[in-house]
């Protein structure tokens, strides 16, 4: 019998998607990378998102908290070279500075929650967005409601074991590998100056 | 747990929606605060979603002034119209499963203890009369056998207000509500006399009517509860929604109870008396 392996496209998906992990998607080891459920070298990965940012209509990147707050030494600096990278990108950002449900609601213009990222994504009209310092259960969580729901080309730039419910997701993203990134982003777009 | 935990990064601190910026600068972190002090910092963001005149909004608002130790604090809340207020206020806050949060706030203070062994680490259960009194007696009750040391605060509006208004124990005898059409039929749990023969070092029973009693009761609830044992605050805090007075009538209706069937009251043991006596008699809180 063969069983056609799951890919992880864009949504949407239907209602309760399943989470990629249960469908057979595997983690990325250091050096590797996802691409839509398949692992790929993570050079690779990254000359895919940098092809999804430069030609997206309406980028995003969404810092989470890990970003968004001071809280030890490093991560001002790791800030600093996000911000340089959606900036360069021609990405908006939009911040996601906790996890707490809000009521009545999120105001989706400035802000996202993981409980309903799918607002932001539809009041913004967001195709390729970009998930970094989000802590991992909730970036889990929130890629899969976006690919339930939206149909917006997810990214996730993971400093722990990457995520299978985003359609690229690298893994161990630390500073050397976002300067890498910020490196292929700005030589694709001399490219396409040129 | 650190002040540096609510300190923007540069580089996106522009991007923060107002009412993060609001309680970064004006939020309870930076000095120590008391109710006293209300209206001068930010404890809640504005927009919260409590009805109007609601007694719990303002039990969570005196209670969350009145932390000896804000930024070493961490509340642990469960479901119910408590929730919708603690989850926007500055402050470090878990969420619990249903009932579970004396459970959860024993794990976390031990935890603390273990991994902060040098720092006051304050661990406060903030919930309703649902959470305590109904679906988590069983765990409120066994972390005051076991002498947890943590402080355990409820606000009692005596009904399941943000699911339509059905009674809980804490409900009056004969009161009728939405979805208790013929009224309770048996009396409000004793809870805060539970609390005296369960273990709990302190236990103080107040209204909203009375903001620097809770001031005085709450702190002094989480300073025992930092070096005794547990201790319990019972704080009335009317539902103007399912009760159906006017929300003007909030601060009357907890007066009128504070004469009444919700006295204050206040107990605590010999032992705790004479930490409080040894080492805050001058306090003027």
């Amino acid at each position: 019998m063969s069983i056609t392996p799951y890919r992880v496209l864009v949504g949407p998906e239907g209602y309760l998607p399943p989470a990629a992990a249960s469908r057979g998607i595997l983690l990325p080891e250091k050096g590797e990378a996802l691409i839509e459920g398949a692992i790929v070298p993570e050079e690779e990965a990254m000359q895919a998102i940098a092809t999804k940012l430069l030609s997206a209509k309406n980028p995003f990147f969404f810092p989470g908290p890990q970003l968004l707050w001071d809280w030890k030494e490093g991560v001002a600096l790791k800030a600093q070279a996000v911000k340089k990278l959606a900036d360069l990108a021609g990405a908006r950002v939009i911040p996601m500075p906790d996890y707490r449900p809000k009521y009545p609601m999120i105001n989706p213009a400035v802000e996202i929650n993981p409980n309903h990222p799918n607002l932001t994504i539809w009041h913004n009209k967001i195709d390729v967005c970009v998930f970094i310092g989000v802590h991992c259960h909730y970036a889990n969580m929130a890629l899969k409601i976006i690919r339930g729901g939206t149909s917006c080309y997810t990214i996730a730039l993971c400093g722990e074991a990457g995520h299978e419910d985003a359609m690229i997701s690298l893994c161990c993203m630390g500073m050397p590998e976002l300067a890498r990134l910020t490196e292929i982003i700005q030589s694709m777009k001399g490219e396409q100056a040129a | 747990m650190s002040i540096k935990v609510i300190k923007p990064t540069a580089a996106f601190a522009s991007l923060l929606p107002t009412e993060y910026l609001e309680l970064v600068a004006d939020g309870p972190y930076a000095s120590p605060k008391t109710i006293n002090d209300l209206g001068t910092f930010k404890e809640i963001i504005a927009e919260h979603p409590h009805c109007a005149g609601c007694g719990v909004a303002l039990g969570v608002r005196l209670t969350v002034a009145s932390l000896p130790a804000p930024a070493d604090t961490l509340i642990v809340g469960t479901a119910g119209c408590s929730f919708f207020g603690l989850a926007q206020a500055a402050l470090n806050y878990s969420c619990s499963a249903f009932g579970n949060q004396n459970a959860v706030a024993s794990g976390l203070k031990r935890m603390l203890k273990i991994r902060y062994p040098d720092t006051d680490k304050d661990v406060v259960v903030l919930v309703g009369d649902g959470g305590i009194a109904d679906i988590g007696l069983d765990l409120t009750l066994h972390s005051w056998f076991r002498r947890e040391k943590i402080a355990t605060i409820m606000v009692d509006n005596e009904v399941y207000g943000n699911t339509g208004g059905q009674e809980s124990g804490m409900t009056q005898e004969g009161q009728v509500l939405n979805m208790a059409p013929k009224g309770k039929n048996f009396a409000k749990i004793p809870v805060f006399e539970l609390a005296r023969v369960s273990g709990c070092v302190y236990g103080a029973r107040v209204t909203v009517a009375s903001p620097k009693k809770i001031g005085r009761v709450v702190r002094k609830a989480i300073l025992l509860a930092r070096e005794v044992g547990p201790t319990y605050v019972q704080i009335y805090t009317p539902c103007p929604t399912n009760f159906k007075f006017p929300p003007q009538q909030t601060i009357n209706i907890a007066k009128k109870a504070e004469e009444g069937y919700y006295s204050f009251q206040e107990f605590i043991s010999d032992d705790a008396q004479a930490y409080w006596e040894k080492n805050f008699a001058s306090s003027t809180m």
